[in-house]
């Protein structure tokens, strides 16, 4: 489950409660239900409504969500952020859940502008996980942190009973040191900027569908699971003074991402579909399945949102990336529609793209 | 009440009857051809599928004729306006 | 995609869009039914209105068998889901279609066994993988269906398979349309025709609607050209003051339909003597049953199912909507009590029901081109 919450300290002072009494409660939900976790309207709801008031007070129109928080020691900015990971099967092509773990908080910690330094990582396990599942998942992860150049420097362990914890969750928290030059903020996205998306989307997620084996599909796809730093490194290079605000899309896909964008700005985001890299295999399975590509996972993308004069450079800065061949303009913020997500096809047809509820499903109408 | 996708046949499947495996763009799954026993499609042929099962035979010359059709609209129009250009016609 | 791309050219699309307003005539209003739940998914996905005329209208109609489907029957659904050792298997359009105690996704998070499957084919195989337990597969769909769960049946009866039962709930859609067109609401020109409900019924069955009813029909595919070269032959039929059945679609769907699906299917299936329709009310020889040869595989018959009825909340003008005689945005609970995460009605959770199609596709645009 990918926590969208993420702890910044208010720049209008307003203060932690805990100094004048907790805030206003406005989750009237009676109890929590799978669509909370899902990274869509609900789990914005949750956060809002519950999170936002009691934990830093934030009242009124809701608290900007980012990927990572940044506090202040001593005058240093650092960046920190977390994430918990829970993905079934543990390992599928490409990767497996000890890589999610430490890429996803590397990612989340990029697409903030911040180089992750250091890596904590707690463990929930199940009782009866044979050993050689954690020892895979251990080697994972040091992999995938020496191929981030991130230390993974503690966590902890506990193990529960047989029957909850699907095997294994994983929890990570991350620290980094923020890029010089970049101050982002969906605030600062305006009408005309540019859209650019980092490669293909949908890899990850259709490749987790098909490694369940329940929809007897077989493709030659694999997750993207990487991390997007040295890409974010190269943007910033060549973009940094017109980088507005980047985002990774990782469970709700591009779709949720960008609506998050839209209520945060209130500006409209249009996208050209045929400007979107999909795989050819990511569009059957979609196609097949009634999917919507723009809703599925990714785990080694991430978006941008660069100022008009800055696009070409920023495109070329990738285009010259290991990695970023892919990257493309999908499209630019205009002021209208308001707050919404647009796609429109090549002969003018357009249509809304709303954040998800739950996790995408499968139809046979 | 109609996802159905067009899908290539690749391969029969020897251990099943009426099973082949089909390809939609790299992806591939078994579909159960049981619709079409009056007349069996063999790899290299496409068809349309519909919650694992192939419901018809596509016709690559009835889409070809399709897309004949659809390109000429527009065309006659446009030789029309040429032929007025001509001012052949008589004022009424 | 080979049969989706051509079929989606941009140039075409726009060529196709311009015959039709040469051929719409401008001091005149249409009103063509989208019959099938997939057209109506079509029109909003590809933007189809964005390049159509104002004064071609699009009602859609009630071919999606999720929305016809009334709350009892998921219902009794579920209450077999929920005895021991069973599992509940459906296609994922069913999944949170809300029941009196929730949908099935609701269910499965509270401890059912709940699988989602792709294929009844795939219902079958989890019952040859768990001997232990019981598959009730759920089955839905008009007759483009149909003709799977059939086969699949026979497949299970050839192989006596013994823990495999189906919960049908396929019903026809001739019967839907007479239904539209006996409303004395509706006004209605014309019908675009289900393609893939045609290339198992075939073209036949809409005869009627031409002959008798002097309404054309034009059997149509779901590509943004199909539907658009759809209302070309409507229109050109309009002009030429006639009313025939048309086969747009001949590229999958043959005039006589699809022989060894209709054996099947008589095969497994007979037809109940009236069933109830969500917002329809109750139609006679509109649905299908499972026959007595195939009662061991009838989940109707292996389990007590209690047949409860459970009426929709006043408010809700499902039955309008499905009728086309109300937008979606004019049921006073779109929006505002039914949105699809939390839906009241049907149509707000199959992602082919108008009111889901147009609050995920639609209402937001139209929102923000509203005047202030």
């Amino acid at each position: 489950m990918r926590s969208v919450l993420q702890l910044r300290t208010p720049e209008d002072g307003s203060g932690s409660p805990g100094l004048n009494g907790s805030h206003k409660v406005r989750f009237r939900e009676p109890q929590i239900e799978m669509a909370h976790g899902a990274g869509g309207k609900a789990t914005r709801r949750l956060i809002d409504g519950l999170f936002v008031p009691l934990l830093y007070g934030v009242q009124g129109a809701h608290a900007e969500l980012s990927d990572a928080a940044h506090v202040e020691i001593d005058g240093t900015r650092v960046a920190i952020t977390t994430d918990s990971f829970v993905v079934r099967p543990l390992r599928f092509p490409g990767g497996s859940i000890g890589e999610l773990a430490v890429n996803g908080t590397v990612n989340d910690l990029a697409v903030s502008g911040a180089t992750a330094v250091a890596l904590v990582v707690s463990f929930v396990l199940e009782a009866g996980l044979p050993s050689g599942a954690l020892e895979s998942e251990v080697r994972a992860m040091a992999s995938a942190a020496r191929a981030a150049g991130v230390s993974i420097v503690g966590g902890d362990t506990k193990v529960v009973e047989h029957g909850k914890a699907d095997q294994m969750y994983i929890a990570t928290t991350g620290i980094g040191r923020q890029l010089t030059g970049v101050a982002l903020g969906a605030r600062l996205v305006r009408p005309g900027d540019r859209i650019i998306l980092s490669g293909p989307i949908g890899d990850h997620g259709i490749t987790i569908l098909l490694a369940r084996g329940e929809l007897d599909l077989e493709a030659g796809l694999q997750s993207d699971t990487r991390s997007v730093l040295p890409l974010v490194e190269a943007l910033v290079a060549a973009a940094a003074p017109g980088l507005r605000w980047m985002r990774d899309p990782t469970r709700g896909g591009v779709a949720t991402a960008l609506n998050e964008l839209a209520l945060d700005c209130g500006l409209g985001i249009h996208l050209t579909e045929s400007r979107i890299p999909i795989r050819d295999e990511v569009r059957g399975a979609c196609e097949l399945l009634g999917l919507d590509p723009l809703h599925i996972a990714n785990e080694g993308q991430f978006l941008a949102v660069v100022a008009p004069e800055y696009a070409d450079a920023a495109l070329a800065a990738l285009h010259a990336t290991a990695g970023g061949e892919a990257a493309a303009v999908i499209g630019d913020v205009r002021e209208e529609p308001a707050a919404a997500v647009l796609v429109t096809t090549g002969y003018g047809g357009s249509r809304i793209v709303d954040m998800l509820v739950g996790d995408p499903l499968p139809r046979i109408c | 009440m109609c996802l159905a996708i067009p899908g290539k046949i690749v391969e029969l499947v020897d251990t099943q009857p009426n099973l082949a495996v089909v390809d939609v763009t790299g992806v591939r799954r078994r579909v159960d051809l049981g619709l079409l026993q009056d007349d069996p499609p063999v790899p290299g042929d496409w068809v349309l599928i519909h919650v694992g099962f192939a419901m018809s035979k596509i016709s690559e010359q009835d889409a070809a004729e399709q897309m004949r059709t659809l390109a000429m609209l527009g065309e006659d129009q446009a030789a029309l306006e040429e032929v007025r250009g001509y001012g052949l016609e008589s004022s009424p | 995609m080979r049969f989706i791309d051509e079929f989606r050219d941009p140039e075409i699309v726009t060529r196709t869009a311009e015959e039709i307003l040469r051929l719409a005539d401008r001091d005149r209003h249409y009103r063509f039914m989208e019959v099938c739940g997939g057209h109506t998914h079509a029109i909003y996905r590809f933007g189809l209105k964005d390049v159509l005329p104002p004064n071609i209208e699009l009602i859609h109609g009630p071919g999606c068998p999720v929305c016809v489907l009334p709350m009892g029957r998921i219902d009794d659904g579920l209450s077999l889901g929920a005895q021991p050792d069973v599992i509940f298997a459906a296609f994922g359009d069913m999944m949170r279609v809300p029941g009196a105690h929730g949908s099935p996704l609701e269910h499965k998070a509270k401890g059912m066994d709940v699988r989602i499957v792709y294929s009844p084919s795939d219902a079958l195989k989890l019952a040859r993988a768990n001997p232990d337990k019981h598959v009730m597969f759920f089955a839905i769909g008009f007759e483009t269906t149909a003709p799977s769960t059939a086969l699949t049946l026979k497949r299970a009866k050839s192989e006596g398979i013994k823990n495999f039962s189906v919960f049908c709930n396929h019903v026809t859609i001739i019967p839907a349309i007479r239904a539209i067109l006996d409303s004395p609401d509706m006004r209605l020109d014309a019908f675009i025709g289900p393609g893939h409900v045609s290339t198992v019924i075939g073209c036949r069955p809409y005869e009627w609607i031409a002959r008798d009813e002097g309404r054309p029909i034009v059997v149509s595919g779901f590509e943004p050209l199909d539907m658009l070269q759809s209302i070309v032959m409507l229109l050109r039929q309009i002009k030429r003051g006639v009313a025939i059945v048309e086969n747009q679609y001949k590229r999958v769907v043959p005039w006589e339909g699809n022989r060894a699906a209709l054996a099947a299917m008589a095969e497994v299936f007979e037809l109940r003597p009236f069933f109830e329709w969500r917002g329809l009310g109750f139609i006679s020889q509109s649905a299908l049953r499972i026959r007595e040869s195939y009662a061991a595989w009838d989940a109707e018959r292996v389990f007590r199912v209690a047949g409860v009825r459970v009426t929709d909340p006043k408010a809700a003008q499902c039955g309008e909507v499905l009728k086309g005689v109300l937008k979606p945005a004019q049921c006073k609970l779109f929006g505002r009590e039914c949105t699809p995460e939390r839906p009241v009605g049907a149509l707000m959770v199959s992602s082919e029901g108008s009111c889901a199609a147009y609050y995920n596709y639609e209402h937001r645009k139209m929102a923000a081109a509203a005047p202030v």
